[in-house]
């Protein structure tokens, strides 16, 4: 069974008013367990409302979302998901153990089970020894490393992240490539990425979807044929260029469509 | 620290343009039992320095240690009783209004309808002058403690509903979306992501009312008669004003303290509650 299954998905914004938008137009995707998809495409052609769309956050205006064989809602209702977002959106109120334990909060865990878990995750992102720090005291890609810990939490079966690395310098979004490629490797979730960097996609991904201008359509979709478990090598092999010159020259068209 | 630091330059800043002025056009001065005989006469005569309008500072101290009555009691004591007695009526007003405006303030978060319905006649409420509203309230429940304790209410509960409101709605559309993500319910919503997020608005306000409650108490104790408490004080020294005007002033130098110790406390809490957050720290 597929993960998610988006058939003649539309969407359209303010569909009575004078300034209506169609942010997606005849959308139609399937994604496997275990896959790694990248959604890119010029700014404003729709990937966060497609990864919206995909959480029920937002209900399409026609069209069929079945995420694990149910509506998105009842996804939703039964926790299926994980979300990271541009900005790490940790409560400030809250350490960074009890950022990550919130979704086992709201999932009844028991306290010890809650800690122990946290514990887990923070070692899996390597923030050990920052349990007990308030989140405006670690640096941003410390933070999202901690977005990511809280999003794992109750292992979701389909792990949506819009931009998770957007804010980075270029040293750590690499690094922080690296750390996700391996967390993806270690817990078997299905991802859907959203990103603008076409080599963090060519690294990361089994498939990208190059979107076009608005109204967003899929233009193309892009097969990665590298061997995981990737690296610092991947980056200099020959397909990984091909694979980024491929995209790139999509993207172009993408663009001008 | 460096709050009550500029506190204290604040008040000794005061002292000196007080007795400044009384330097500069205050009534001939003569310091008693020294045996030099020192005096000074100032070159103008301001109205408004005279010793009955602007008694000294000395004097004032030193009327809090005199017996207000012959054969009385010292001032301060009376003071203290009195101050006990409104800051009694104060905290009971301020809890009965900050309840109010925790639950107007929560139910108009979660309902624009109840906002816009209700919302016009909080506002209202305040445009009304507290001197107004104070007799009416002390013909409904009669006199006593506890028509003073809903004036202050009244005059306790706007801040908080309006910060309260405001603070609920602060929470960024990604926290909000984050939480929906996880299927969490209102009530979800509500105790772990809108209000820690309106703590620091409600504390804001919190601050506000609590000095607001102390004026509320000490006006609402005015027509009701009540006699005990700080209220009572002043309008007792203020008809004996002539014969000891710096008893008046000791009295309202008193209202002052209860005013900020009130503060105080709302500050020591807030500090307590919102431990770790970064606004706090860079406060320090
Ligand atoms: N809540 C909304 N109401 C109205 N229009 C919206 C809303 N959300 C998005 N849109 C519109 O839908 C279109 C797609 O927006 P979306 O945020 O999905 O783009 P995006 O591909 O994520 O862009 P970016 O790369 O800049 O993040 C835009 O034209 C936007 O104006
Ligand atoms: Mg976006």
């Amino acid at each position: 069974m597929s993960v998610v299954a988006l058939s003649n998905v539309n969407m359209t914004f303010n569909s009575s008013s004078a300034n209506k938008t169609v942010a997606l137009k005849e959308i139609n995707l399937t994604i496997e367990p275990g896959e790694f998809i990248s959604l890119i495409g010029p700014s404003g052609c729709g990937k966060s409302t497609l990864l919206r769309l995909v959480g029920d956050l937002i209900k399409p205006t026609a069209g069929d979302i079945l995420v694990n064989g149910k509506s998105a809602h009842q996804a939703r209702l039964d926790q299926d998901y994980g979300m990271v977002f541009q900005a790490p959106v940790l409560f400030e109120w809250r350490s960074i153990i009890k950022n990550v334990m919130l979704p086992l909060e709201l999932r009844g865990y028991s306290r010890t089970d809650q800690q122990k878990r946290a514990r887990e995750l923070l070692a899996l992102v390597e923030l050990n020894g920052f349990e007990n720090h308030y989140p405006w005291q670690l640096s941003g890609g410390m933070q999202q490393r901690a977005a990511i810990a809280r999003a794992l939490a109750i292992q979701p079966k389909l792990l949506l992240m819009d931009e998770p690395f957007g804010a980075l310098d270029e040293m750590t979004r690499e690094y922080m490539n690296l750390e996700l490629h391996k967390i993806w490797q270690e817990t078997q979730t299905t991802i859907i990425f959203v990103t603008h960097s076409i080599p963090e996609a060519v690294f990361l991904s089994t498939r990208i979807v190059v979107m076009s201008a608005r109204p967003g359509e899929i233009l193309h979709i892009t097969n990665v044929d590298l061997p995981v478990p990737r690296g610092e090598h991947t980056r200099e092999e020959a397909a990984y260029f091909e694979t980024e010159t491929e995209v790139r020259e999509w993207l172009r068209a993408a663009k001008q469509k | 620290m460096r709050q009550a630091i500029s506190l204290i330059v604040l008040l000794l800043l005061i002292a000196l343009l007080w007795e400044g002025l009384k330097w500069i056009g205050g009534d001939p001065w003569r310091a008693k039992k020294n045996p030099f005989g020192l005096t000074h006469t100032p070159p103008l005569h301001f109205k408004v320095t005279s010793d009955l309008n602007l008694p000294h500072i000395w004097d004032i101290a030193a009327a809090f240690t005199n017996p207000a009555r012959r054969n009385g009691p010292p001032l301060v004591g009376i003071l203290l009783n009195a101050a006990i007695f409104t800051f009694r009526e104060a905290i009971i007003g301020f809890i009965f209004g900050g309840l109010l405006g925790l639950i107007l303030g929560i139910l108009f978060a979660h309902s624009n309808l109840l906002e816009r319905g209700c919302m016009p006649y909080v506002v209202a409420s305040q445009t009304v002058p507290i001197l107004a509203i104070a007799p009416m309230v002390i013909i409904w429940l009669k006199a006593g403690w506890v028509s003073v304790a809903v004036i202050a209410a009244y005059l306790t509960f706007f801040p908080v509903t309006i910060n309260t409101l405001r603070g609920l709605r602060s929470p960024d559309p990604m926290a909000l979306e984050l939480m929906h993500s996880y299927a969490a319910s209102r009530w979800a919503i509500l105790w772990k992501l809108r209000f820690p997020a309106a703590l620091p608005y409600i504390f804001t306000a919190f601050k506000i009312s609590a000095t607001a409650s102390i004026v509320g108490s000490i006006i609402g104790e005015l027509p009701s008669g009540i006699r005990d408490g700080l209220g009572g004080a002043i309008l007792n020294f203020n008809q004996y004003y002539i014969s000891g005007p710096s008893r008046l002033w000791a009295t309202i130098i008193a209202s002052a303290v209860v005013g900020i110790v009130f503060y105080l406390i709302i500050t020591l809490i807030e500090a307590f509650s919102l431990r770790g957050r970064k606004a706090l720290a860079d406060n320090v």
